[in-house]
């Protein structure tokens, strides 16, 4: 089977005191003093991992292992330091909730600019829109502005308009948790309805029986490095029994 | 993502690509602008009226200023500098003010001062609405060269967008610039013939008239005015002038934003 994502000995490195330097004068004074490129963060360690095509890939970890900074690659919005990745066909991230809504603008507009966003055309989007409304059962809401949703409210719309066309792959990170059960449980109909498609999924998530019921291959990453990849089954249990 | 392929091929690409975000970023930005405001759009008409009005009666009634047709001389002038003034100031904190979005997901990072120096065009052809209105209320005949006004459009949108593009990859490292921009901004227009008349040039210390002759803005307010006011053809050496800064200002631009943009993530 052909592979959607191959991602080769990736590292991510994060230059801590680089980050603190905000002015020019800053910047002297840390060039005077040799401290440019020092306290180095690891956040990734020599990742290798390939996902064929069709698979619902699960990563868990606990917090700061490098989950959301792996995700983050694989969308093109890190580069990494070291290493290389392939990516095949069009990808709707699911980052954080909201990507690219403004929340001055009303529902029906965000629809609009967060499809544009995601690089679909006018034409899909109007298409689109009745299916997109119906989905996040936000009819009412339309024309009220976003900064009044709560993070439910705003949750439903990312997820409806980022999966209604069928993306080759599709990153969830988190965002499932949000949603109320019923939600939830749609949310999860509408990734088996696309996983039958053909597209590519790969969940984070902190909810071990989401990943297991969901996913058919699992990684739990720890400290940046691959602790353990493979069958979902076995790496869930293991990571339980951690 | 691609290497190996003509970067400007790329940049086109991805021009058309993302030309819906930037259709509808557009609209964002000019409607979060007006909303709340009883006039909306009109302001972009209204305002440079307004302004024209202040200026007037004070250079030419304080300051003495003799030029004819002033309040066109300025209108003109400040058409031209306003659109600059404004794509590129919208720019330098283009990225930045997009770094939600920025994190979320993959956007090619030049969309964002491209769009802002699209909105400022857009904003500038509704000031050009003042401009017809002015040469209709003081009965001024503008000569048929102005025709050619949209390639002195062209070039301003190519120069401010090369300026935009340097800005806003910048203002990520260095927030300073930020703030000295605006005063950067103020002393640039005084080095543009606005509202002095340009015979003032001459009698200017040397070291501020070569500092003039060394400013594009200055030649493309002058442009703009030859061809609306005075029915003068710019000549080849003018269009040369004209072509060569801009693209001078959009290779450096693009040069810096391309080398930046893959570390605007950890500075955002």
């Amino acid at each position: 089977m052909e592979n959607a994502i191959e991602i080769s000995n990736v590292d991510m490195h994060f230059n801590m005191s680089k980050y603190k330097i905000d002015s020019i004068k800053e910047f002297l004074i840390k060039l005077f003093k040799h401290e440019l490129m020092y306290e180095d963060f690891i956040a990734l360690k020599d990742v290798s991992l390939e996902i064929p095509k069709g698979d619902v890939f699960g990563i868990i970890g606990l917090n700061g292992s490098g989950k959301s900074t792996l995700l983050k690659i694989v969308s093109g919005i890190l580069k990494p330091t070291k290493g290389s990745i392939k990516v095949e066909g069009v990808i709707a991230p699911l980052i954080e909730l909201g990507a690219g809504f403004d929340m001055e603008l009303t529902a029906r507009e965000n629809i609009f600019l967060n499809g544009s966003v995601l690089g679909f055309s006018r034409q899909t989007m109007k298409d689109r829109f009745d299916e997109i409304v119906e989905f996040s059962e936000m009819k009412e809401f339309l024309d009220v502005p976003m900064k009044n949703y709560s993070s439910g409210m705003i949750a439903r719309i990312a997820f409806s308009v980022a999966t209604i066309t069928r993306p080759d792959i599709l990153i969830v990170d988190e965002i499932l948790a949000v949603g109320d059960f019923r939600f939830q449980e749609k949310c999860e109909l509408r990734i088996n309805q696309l996983m039958s498609g053909g597209t590519t999924v790969v969940i984070v998530s902190h909810s071990i029986d989401q990943i297991e019921r969901l996913c058919k291959h699992c990684m739990w990453l720890e400290h940046g490095k691959i602790k353990m990849i493979g069958e979902k089954q076995k790496v869930c249990d293991s990571y339980k029994n951690s | 993502m691609c290497k190996g392929v003509l970067p400007v091929k790329v940049f086109m690409k991805n021009v058309f690509k993302y030309r819906y975000l930037l259709e509808d970023l557009t609209i964002r930005d000019l409607k979060v602008k007006y909303r709340r405001s009883l006039l909306g759009i009109l302001w972009s008409v209204l305002n440079p009226l307004l302004m024209m009005l202040v200026i007037t009666a004070v250079f030419s009634s304080i300051f003495k200023i003799d030029v004819e047709n002033f309040p066109i001389y300025y209108l003109t002038g400040s058409l031209i500098f306003n659109f600059f003034a404004e794509a590129t100031s919208g720019a330098l904190v283009s990225i930045l003010g997009n770094s939600p979005l920025i994190k979320k997901v993959y956007i090619p990072k030049f969309i964002f001062p491209l769009e802002k120096t699209l909105f400022a065009f857009v904003n500038m052809l509704f000031s050009l609405l003042a401009v017809v209105i002015m040469f209709i209320v003081l009965r001024f005949v503008p000569s048929w060269t102005i025709v050619f006004s949209p390639i002195i459009f062209i070039y301003v949108f190519v120069f401010s967008l090369g300026v935009g593009f340097f800005l806003s990859a910048i203002s990520i490292f260095f927030r300073d610039v930020i703030h000295l921009y605006s005063v950067f901004l103020t002393a640039f227009m005084y080095m543009t013939p606005i509202i002095y008349p340009e015979s003032m040039i001459e009698r200017m210390p040397a070291v501020v008239s070569s500092v003039i002759h060394y400013n594009p803005m200055y030649y493309y307010v002058q442009y703009f005015r030859n061809i609306s006011m005075y029915g003068i053809l710019p000549s080849v050496r003018d269009n040369l002038i004209c072509i060569v800064s801009a693209l001078l200002a959009l290779l450096v631009g693009s040069l810096v934003l391309k080398k930046a943009q893959d570390k605007f993530i950890l500075y955002i």
